[in-house]
Formats: structure tokens, sequence, C-alpha cells
């Protein structure tokens, strides 16, 4: 379970997130959605530790990310994230890129480790480009490859954050089924999106990030279809 | 022409000697790399370090290495410590100087190598559990070196040319020592020169030459 507590973020003098609340259960699938520089992105990394935060608390089942005495790199390997732009290890070929993490931070071998990530490959469709270099594959399936690389580290969660934006539109799809796969499998995710048609299919809840605060947040067909806040119908219109 | 004659037949006879010395300049100039290599990672790591004093040891030690002679670098290294009572050997002191030339201007090359990778990278790796020095060692450190590749080959080339200033601190073993003898013993200046020029030449094509091969094998993307 991921409980968001009243969390509170400034980058210099800009607050970017004003005490959100948010509690994520097992098995759950949120997506936020919102105007860019509404905070949706930022949570994400502070819920992995990679940003810290000013007031509030986060806590994965039950373990506080930006207490002192949390190890973020154990922390971290149940929570995986995808970042918009994919950040392929250029360096290594896919199935490296999926076997590093695992290897190196968990300590497995490397058959073991090979046969993990060839399975993950497969999940996400590119169980042929095990030897290719990233930059010789489409954006859509680098970004696959990176959600594989997450996966590999056996994640109890994964975040992702608008994950589709860097891609050429033909491409979104791909990359949308594999996400929709994951969450029909029970993975418990929390998604940043500008894909309403997709956070309406496969969410449990859209919350609706604005200016720093959560306006809103309940089932899809009630925030699509009877939005409570007037800054969400705003928003919705101003999408469709 | 000019009433020399040329007497090759003479200098070609202490070739042997002269490829003994060539190997002791390659020797020098492959230690010189490989632990100015290592030295170049340390201080490319000191001037990322959010101290102040490292940091500046680091750069002060760039700083000289790129914006003083060679030969200074060297002199320093044997007469220089010297004053303090600290004496090394002719060799030592070659090694010492070029080593320290070689960390400086590779730790330049791996800063700016440095900057072409984008952060996320290691964020990247953090967000897989992997810790800060990880995220070094397996992500950023290899594609470090690959874009600082040209640039290192081009300091070994450096290195090997750079041994040739060991005369000044009374290196006699390497190529140009060995060569400077023979000419002592035999004066046949202009041939002796010439072969160790030729030496020195085929020694460094085989560096560049063997640099591309590497380069094609080992970085496949």
């Amino acid at each position: 379970m991921i409980e968001i507590q009243n969390v509170h973020k400034s980058f210099g003098q800009l607050e970017v997130l004003k005490g959100i609340d948010l509690t994520v259960q097992k098995g759950e699938v949120v997506t936020v959605i919102g105007g860019s520089g509404s905070g949706k992105s930022t949570l994400l990394t502070c819920i992995n530790g990679l940003e810290p935060i000013d007031k509030g608390k986060i806590l994965v089942d039950g373990t506080e990310v930006h207490a002192k005495t949390t190890n973020l790199n154990k922390l971290r390997q149940k929570i995986g994230i995808v970042f918009q732009q994919w950040n392929a290890f250029p360096h290594l070929t896919v199935l490296e890129n999926v076997t590093l993490a695992p290897r190196k931070v968990l300590g497995i071998g490397k058959a073991e480790a090979e046969a993990i990530a060839e399975k993950q490959l497969k999940h996400v469709g590119l169980g042929e480009k095990l030897s290719t270099y990233p930059t010789r594959l489409s954006g859509g399936q680098q970004q696959r490859m990176a959600i594989a690389r997450a996966l590999a580290m056996s994640p109890d969660y994964m975040l992702f954050d608008e994950v589709t934006s860097a891609l050429d539109p033909q491409l979104v799809g791909e990359v949308l089924e594999t996400l929709k796969m994951l969450a029909e499998e029970g993975m418990t995710m929390i998604c940043v999106t500008h894909e309403m048609a997709f956070a309406r299919d496969v969410s449990d809840r859209v919350a609706y990030f604005h200016k720093g605060i959560m306006a809103e947040i309940g089932a899809p067909d009630q925030l699509f279809n009877d939005p409570q806040h007037p800054e969400t119908r705003k928003f919705l219109a101003s999408v469709r | 022409m000019f009433g020399y004659t040329f007497q090759w037949n003479q200098a070609l006879a202490r070739l042997p000697k002269m490829l003994d010395g060539a190997a002791v300049t390659m020797e020098v100039a492959v230690l010189s790399m490989l632990i100015g290599i290592a030295l170049a990672v340390l201080l490319t790591l000191l001037r990322l370090s959010g101290s102040r004093p490292l940091k500046a040891i680091a750069t002060t030690w760039v700083e000289i290495a790129r914006n003083t002679p060679a030969l200074f670098q060297i002199y320093m290294a044997h007469f220089g410590v010297a004053s303090f009572g600290i004496h090394f050997s002719p060799f030592t002191s070659l090694l010492i100087g070029i080593t320290f030339n070689n960390a400086g201007y590779l730790a330049e090359n791996f800063r700016g190598a440095l900057k072409a990778i984008p952060d996320t990278q290691t964020r990247a790796g953090r967000s897989l559990g992997m810790s800060q020095l990880q995220a070094f060692r397996y992500i950023i450190l290899p594609q470090m070196l690959r874009i600082a590749f040209l640039p290192m080959t081009n300091q070994m080339v450096w290195a090997v040319l750079m041994t040739s200033l060991g005369v000044t601190v009374g290196m006699n073993s390497d190529l140009y020592g060995v060569t400077q003898d023979l000419n002592a013993l035999t004066f046949r200046t202009f041939e002796l020169f010439a072969i160790a020029a030729v030496i020195f030449y085929i020694i460094t094509k085989i560096i560049t030459l063997g640099a591309r091969l590497i380069a094609s094998r080992l970085f496949r993307y």
C-alpha cells in the first residue's frame, strides 16, 4: 500500500505540491491527469525518493520513504518507475539493459537474470530484439524495454510518468497496450498520463491535479462523466 | 652532399640496442597511461564531489598539467623534489612526470565526456535500486570511456613521444636515451636519430591503428 500524507514540495520559490493526500491499495490502478505544472510528475519521483519532500510523509508498505533511516536503494527495488524519456542505457544490448540491475543490485547469477529478462522482454513483445542495441529501436520499443527493465526487478508497484508523451503518435498504442496488460495482471500502478481514453479504460480511480492540489479523485465513470470540481470540468472540456 | 658521408650500416648495427630502448619507452608509456587513467577517473570524481578542498586539489592538478611544459613536470619530479631530499631514479621520475601530465589531460577529457551524458542516465540507474557508485560504475563510466576513447589514444601517442624528455633527468635506457648514448660513441648523428624517428613513428602508428581496431570491437553501439 502506498500512503501519501499531506505532502508538500517546492522547487525554490515555486510550490509544486501543496498538501497531497492519496492512498493506493495493493492491486489498484490509479491514473493522474492534469495540466502541465500541476505537480503530477513530481509526485511520482517523490514516491520512490528520487526527490526529497518538504512536509508530510509517504509510506510504502509502512516504510517511510523520506525517513533518514530508510534504505532507499532497497526500497526502490520494489517500486519500478518508467519515465517520459525512457533512458535506455545505450552501451548495453536490450538484454543487458534488463539484466543489469537484477545482477548488480539483487546479485542474481547471469543465467538466471537472463532468463528473467527474456521472459519480461517477451512479455512486452521484444523477444526478437535481445541482442540489439537500443539506438536501433524505435521510441516505442525503447519505452517497452524500459518497462521490461523495471519489471525484471519484480517490483510490487509500478509508477509511469507520462510514458507516451515523447512518442510519435503511431507508437503510443503499443506502449498503452503494454500498460493495459500489466493492469489486467493485477500490478499496482500509478500512471501519470495525458491519454484520457486510456485513463478511462484501465483505472480503478482517476485523480485530477490542478496547481499542486488534488482537486478531485473518483472512479473513471464519475470523474469523466460527472466531474464535481469546476477545474476538472474546465480541464476535461479543453482536452475533449 | 655537404661533405657528410652516410654510414647506415654502422647505425643499423645498433638497431637491436635501439629496439631494447623502444621496449623501455613502451613500458614507461603504457604504465603512465594505466596509472594516468586511474588517477584521471579519481580526479574526475573529486571534481564532481561537493567538497571544496578536494575540488581545489583536483583543479590545481589539471591546471598545472595542462598549462605548463611537460619538460617542467618531469624536471620537478626529479630535481625539484630532490631539493627536499626525495630522490627518484630517472625511470621513476620520468614515469611520475608523464603520469602527472596524462592524468591532468585525461581528467579534462573525462569531464567533457561526462557532460555529454545526460543526468537522466544516473537517475534511471538509481531508480532501479543502484547506489550512486554502482550507477557510475555500470552506466556512466562505460559511456564516458567511449566518448573519451579517441582523446585517450592521442594522449597515449603523446606519452610515447614525451619519454624523449627523459634524457634531461639522466634517463638513458629508453629509445631516445639509447640513441643519444650511441651518438656519443659513434657520431652517426643523422643516421641514428633518423632511425629513432622511424621507430617512434612506427610505434605511434601501431597505437592509433590498434586503438581503431579495439574501438570497433568494443563499441558496437
